[in-house]
């Protein structure tokens, strides 16, 4: 994205929202932390005064950090023995819904994530809002500004459980009537809660407990050993060919 | 006189026009729409959570079947989105095979839309044509990759080989012998370049032959000229993209203002509507066909002149050759890191969109380090499209909605995730 001129666009976000808005710029993009309490009037401004002209709703998610930078595969400390064999850990994929985990602790567990584009000026950029509370995570809504986040905040909502306040219609969209849970949250299994099926004898669809066993394929792995930086030195100075 | 009170229809989600499973709950005053209350999530796959579950690479097959219309613009969205985390970029020659495909696959798209839309609106015979052309370059699909919709073939660092040097034949069969087998194969003897060279040159003739059947057909402008009118407000309002915003006379195409792939070289130009009805955006798309079609020809001329590597030589991100294994250590040992725990991409996280032949199709990605992903959030434009179908439809009558839908170019695959 190459045309963004994101320089200027950060210096007039400091200029105008101060210590509301902490901004970071990675890779050519402009995020931006914003507090839920501040979020409408921010969102307000970026849509209406010149300089943002926001006018494009591209996108809004949920985000769940349980577990983040956390591996499952030792690949640091081995010395005298092996690395570990990768089947520990706590990841989604290796419990049932009657296992999962229910006593977490993640501070700033969850938030809200919009993408915002401006067809005038060419530009685009990315609101974090943290969630203050982990047990109950609320953000205003940002349906009254742009309406196209209708239907974005009722999927964040119904995968995430975060509640968007003031959203006129908050039901569930993507699950199934009657869910029971967010699925997209890390402690809930990667394999489900229930499954269902036609009964020839009540001669009806039934639910009942999934079946499948939970397995995981790939241990997830984090290497501190600077495997890019290495690959971009090989590349670099060819050594397969000298 | 008896009070007349609105009553609740329900359409879909098995009904032939919700295009697989929209389920439609409609209140109605008469014939008139009221509310339109879409329940979506029918095909819901946990796509997004099933990435965060594998490495990298082994999710690129589930992106071709999100918009399984629209495969590999899918791929590119999530394989730019790794690339940009990993601070690589595919080579040169790469970039032209994306291209090239990106607009083979808006094609593909565009014939698909055009076909099931004039069915829906009564017209049979285009949905039979436009399979035609389909099928000419699914075979360009399998080609390549040897899949003719799920290809699974950009991968981060480049695509998975190189263009066939020999296009795939018909073989003589009860079904195609004599003269109709050599009609069959009349384009396929020299290179798949070469293959897409005549149907290039033969497919404005096809353009024409569909608008021939519909652009100044009675009943098709009485089903879509002046419904579901957008305006440039609303359609930006709703975080429409693509086709739905160029129709309301929004001048906006990634392709132009943020270029990706080789984009930036190519000479094209963006069809816009005046009205932001069905008809315009009818227009809009066929039009963009013949801009695909003019694409493709630039991308089959450079790829013919410039050979070269289409696959980064990183083997910490792109598995190395066969032969190379049979030769060195490393190579092997490459090999079997990659396939078997991946590669690890940088904390952070990055937003890579693509103008997909539906609007922009978008990948968030947030990496902490691993060999999987954190989060993959997939921006689908049909979803979005789709949340306005409420405060587009109002009172419009119910056969509208069926021109409505068509019009979105809805596919439940990327609605759904």
């Amino acid at each position: 994205m190459s045309v963004i001129n994101e320089t200027s666009l950060v210096e007039r976000l400091a200029a105008r929202f101060g210590d509301m808005l902490s901004v970071k710029v990675q890779r050519n993009e402009v995020t931006a932390e914003v507090a839920p309490r501040d979020l409408i009037a921010v969102a307000t401004a970026l849509r209406d005064e010149a300089g943002f002209r926001f006018g494009t709703i591209i996108d809004v998610c949920g985000i769940d950090y349980l577990g983040y930078g956390k591996a499952e595969w030792d690949t640091d400390t081995a010395q005298g023995e092996s690395f570990s064999r990768g089947v520990e850990g706590q990841a989604m994929g290796r419990f049932t819904w009657e296992e999962r985990p229910r006593q977490v602790e993640q501070q700033r567990r969850f938030a809200a994530v919009i993408h915002l584009l401006s067809i005038e000026l060419n530009q685009r950029i990315r609101l974090r809002v943290p969630c203050e509370d982990d047990a109950f995570p609320v953000v205003p809504s940002i349906t009254p500004i742009w309406p196209g986040a209708d239907w974005f905040e009722r999927e964040a909502f119904d995968l995430f459980g975060i509640i968007f306040e003031g959203h006129p219609d908050l039901r569930r969209i993507l699950t199934d009537y009657g869910f029971v849970g967010h699925p997209f949250r890390k402690d809930f299994p990667l394999i489900g809660n229930v499954e269902v099926r036609y009964d020839p004898e009540q001669k009806r669809v039934v639910y009942e407990p999934v079946s499948i066993e939970p397995r995981v394929l790939v241990p997830r792995t984090i290497r501190n050993d600077a495997d890019l930086d290495q690959a971009r030195a090989e590349s670099a100075d060819h050594w397969r060919e000298n | 006189m008896e009070e007349i009170r609105n009553y609740t229809m329900n359409f879909g989600p098995q009904h032939p026009a919700a295009h697989g499973v929209l389920r439609l709950v409609l209140e109605m005053d008469g014939e008139t729409i009221v509310r339109a209350d879409p329940h979506v999530g029918l095909l819901h796959r946990g796509t997004e959570k099933l990435a965060e579950s594998k490495p990298f690479n082994q999710s690129i097959g589930y992106m071709d079947r999100l918009d399984y219309v629209s495969m590999m613009c899918n791929e590119h969205a999530y394989v730019r989105a790794i690339e940009n985390l990993m601070g690589i970029e595919a080579p040169i020659r790469a970039q032209y095979i994306r291209t090239m495909f990106d607009e083979i696959t808006r094609i593909l798209n565009h014939l698909m839309w055009i076909g099931s839309n004039a069915l829906d609106l009564g017209a049979m015979a285009v949905f039979l044509y436009a399979f035609r052309e389909r099928e000419e370059l699914m075979d360009v699909y399998e080609a390549v990759s040897g899949a003719r919709m799920h290809a699974t073939y950009y991968r981060p660092g480049g695509v998975y080989r190189d263009l066939p040097e020999q296009m795939s034949k018909y073989r003589e069969s009860p079904w195609h012998k004599g003269g109709d087998l050599k009609r069959l194969n009349a384009w396929r003897e020299g290179s798949m370049l070469d293959y897409l060279t005549e149907f290039t040159n033969d497919f404005p003739a096809r353009v024409d032959e569909y608008e021939a059947l519909l652009t100044n057909n009675r009943i098709w402008k009485q089903r879509t000229v002046g419904i579901g009118i957008v305006s440039p407000e609303q359609a930006q309002a709703w975080g429409m993209t693509g086709a739905m915003l160029r129709g309301s006379g929004i001048a906006w195409d990634l392709r132009k203002k943020q270029p990706y792939a080789a984009y930036a070289d190519m000479d094209f130009d963006i069809p816009v509507g005046v009205n932001g009805d069905c008809y315009d955006r009818y227009l809009v798309r066929v039009e963009e066909m013949r801009q695909s079609n003019r694409i493709i020809q630039q991308c089959v001329a450079w790829l013919k002149a410039n050979p070269g590597p289409v696959m980064l030589r990183n083997y910490k991100v792109a598995p190395p050759s066969r032969e190379e294994m049979k030769n060195d250590m490393e190579a092997l040992i490459h090999h079997f890191k990659l396939f078997t725990e991946g590669y690890g991409v940088p904390a952070g996280e990055t937003y890579a969109a693509v103008e997909a032949p539906k609007g922009e199709f978008g990948c968030y990605l947030v990496s902490d380090g691993a060999n999987k992903p954190f989060r993959v959030h997939l921006r689908a434009p049909g979803f979005a499209h789709l949340s306005s179908i409420d405060a587009i439809v109002k009172g419009h009558m119910l056969a509208d909605v069926v021109a409505m839908i068509g019009t979105y170019d809805l596919v439940f695959g990327e609605v759904d995730r």
